[in-house]
């Protein structure tokens, strides 16, 4: 490992991907994720395809944590001294993540279009969502959206979010992408 | 060096008081009702005690206070927007005398930054104004010190009363209404909360800083706002979930564009201060990434931002 410090900040956190071989044994799952929660990532999805095999008859998951870039160098090594297969240790598949939030009347303005007009005029994916109940008369709701862009199209996919949101009265919370030096 | 204070708000008194403190006497002082006017120095403590009694500083004319005999003129009036009338007008009378000016009020320098920097150009005098952004934070002085042109972008929490909302809201998964209650109860938010809730005290702070990382230009025009309002606690719980949190982040660029709004940042990145804490995030061309903290406002804070100031002045 070279020791000068790496591209960026250090200290900023950001999205990787990690995609794993397990072996179909009872805990393996576990012991996998282990590694990752001990060294300060914070999963923030984990893709368990229990019906597919890997050319060696294991099974690939795929997991997205969040941490800083030295806590992941830490966190594949932790993982490959655990006996965990690691494929691929990277942000590169997903190129780059940025997650909102979107509040408002999401139901009375038809969800289903807002997330497929999210998806269509960018490059985008919504690769994870969650909304909460309505609260109250005025039918305000919440929802949490990860979205996956290539590389360098995050801007144009929150300059359309905020587009859709502008159109439908919700309100819309950007992420703060830092590190414009 | 002799001040004049304008303005006997909390920031305009705790200057007063602590003046002496500093080695500066206070040779003026006014509100906008009346004012006290001594060459060797006021009675602090007689002045604030006749604006409790009477309701102003002093018996003399408010006006008396900006032609007498001082060295430096303390802006601690209220932030006013547009013309920023009266604390434009105290500052232009001062440097038209040739005397210094340093402001706590946002409004000159937010609102009519070039039109200040012209008149300083024109005079002898010196305008500073560490105490508009970020309370007893030196924002404006590590700005300088780094030298504005190896300075590329900034960001920051600029307003304690937003925070303290939105960080109680997450924490105690409690509605907005019911914070804002609890804060104009603990005397952190104000009767009407409008301009921090809005978004427009953290703008002013931010239209400033534009100015002096972009050489001026800038107002609360120039701003894209956006308040808290209409964060909805379950939009904060849904944050939490995924280990974030929201905070109103003002935010200057490289690209010369500046905006205020709720954003989402990592519930343990360093902008995500709680309660009425402050915070200015600096990206420089060398030194990597500045961050500088503490108390965004308050009557000593604020006060000891602007006696700083004094003290960075040249001797007349």
């Amino acid at each position: 490992m070279s020791e000068s410090p790496p591209e960026g900040d250090a200290d900023e956190r950001q999205a990787h991907t990690v995609r794993l071989e397990l072996v179909d044994e009872p805990g393996e799952l576990l012991n996998a994720l282990r590694p990752i929660a001990e060294n300060g990532g914070n999963l923030l999805s984990v893709f368990h395809e229990r019906g597919s095999l890997t050319p060696r008859g294991r099974i690939p998951v795929e997991v997205d944590l969040e941490c800083t870039p030295r806590q992941f160098e830490t966190v594949v090594e932790a993982l490959r001294e655990a006996g965990v297969n690691v494929i691929q240790a990277g942000t590169e598949r997903y190129g780059e993540e940025v997650t909102v939030l979107l509040a408002g009347a999401l139901v009375g303005t038809d969800l289903s279009d807002t997330l497929s007009r999210i998806e269509e005029c960018t490059s985008a994916s919504v690769v994870d969502f969650s909304l909460t109940d309505e609260q109250g008369a005025d039918g305000v709701s919440s929802a949490r959206l990860r979205l996956a862009a290539t590389e360098g199209s995050v801007n144009a996919a929150l300059d359309c979010v905020r587009d859709v949101a502008d159109e439908k009265e919700l309100h819309v919370v950007e992420p703060l992408v830092e590190g414009e030096a | 060096m002799k001040l004049a204070v304008m303005g006997a708000g909390a920031v305009g008194r705790s200057v007063v008081e602590l003046a002496d403190e500093y080695g500066h006497d206070v040779t003026a002082f006014a509100d906008s009702t009346g004012a006290a006017v001594d060459a060797d120095g006021i009675d602090a403590e007689a002045a604030l005690e006749h604006k409790e009694r009477v309701g102003s500083v002093g018996e003399a004319d408010a006006a008396a206070a900006l032609g007498a005999d001082y060295d430096c003129l303390v802006e601690a009036t209220p932030t006013t927007l547009g013309d920023a009338h009266p604390g434009f007008e105290h500052v232009e009378a001062a440097l038209e005398r040739d005397r210094h000016v340093v402001l706590a009020n946002k409004g000159p320098v937010a609102e009519r930054y070039d039109d200040v920097m012209a008149l300083a150009d024109a005079g002898a005098g010196e305008v500073r104004f560490e105490a508009t952004v970020g309370g007893a934070i030196p924002v404006i002085a590590t700005i300088e010190g780094m030298d504005p042109s190896h300075v590329t972008a900034a960001r920051g929490v600029l307003n304690g009363t937003a925070n303290f909302v939105l960080s109680r809201m997450a924490a105690e998964g409690l509605g907005y209404e019911h914070v804002l209650a609890e804060a104009q109860d603990l005397g952190v938010a104000e009767a009407d909360p409008t301009f921090d809730v809005d978004g427009t005290d953290a703008a002013l702070k931010c239209a400033i800083l534009a100015n002096v990382l972009h050489g001026g230009g800038y107002s609360l025009d120039d701003v894209d706002v956006q308040g808290i309002r209409d964060v909805p606690s379950s939009a904060l719980e849904l944050a939490a979930e995924d280990g974030r949190t929201v905070r109103l982040i003002g935010e200057v660029t490289a690209d010369g564009d500046v905006r205020v709004g709720p954003r989402l940042v990592t519930e343990h990145d360093t902008l995500a201060v709680t309660g009425t804490q402050n915070i200015v995030q600096l990206e420089t061309t060398n030194a990597g990434r500045l961050n500088i903290s503490g108390r965004g406002a308050g009557g000593p804070e604020t006060a000891s931002a602007v006696l700083a100031d004094v003290g960075r002045l040249p001797e007349r």
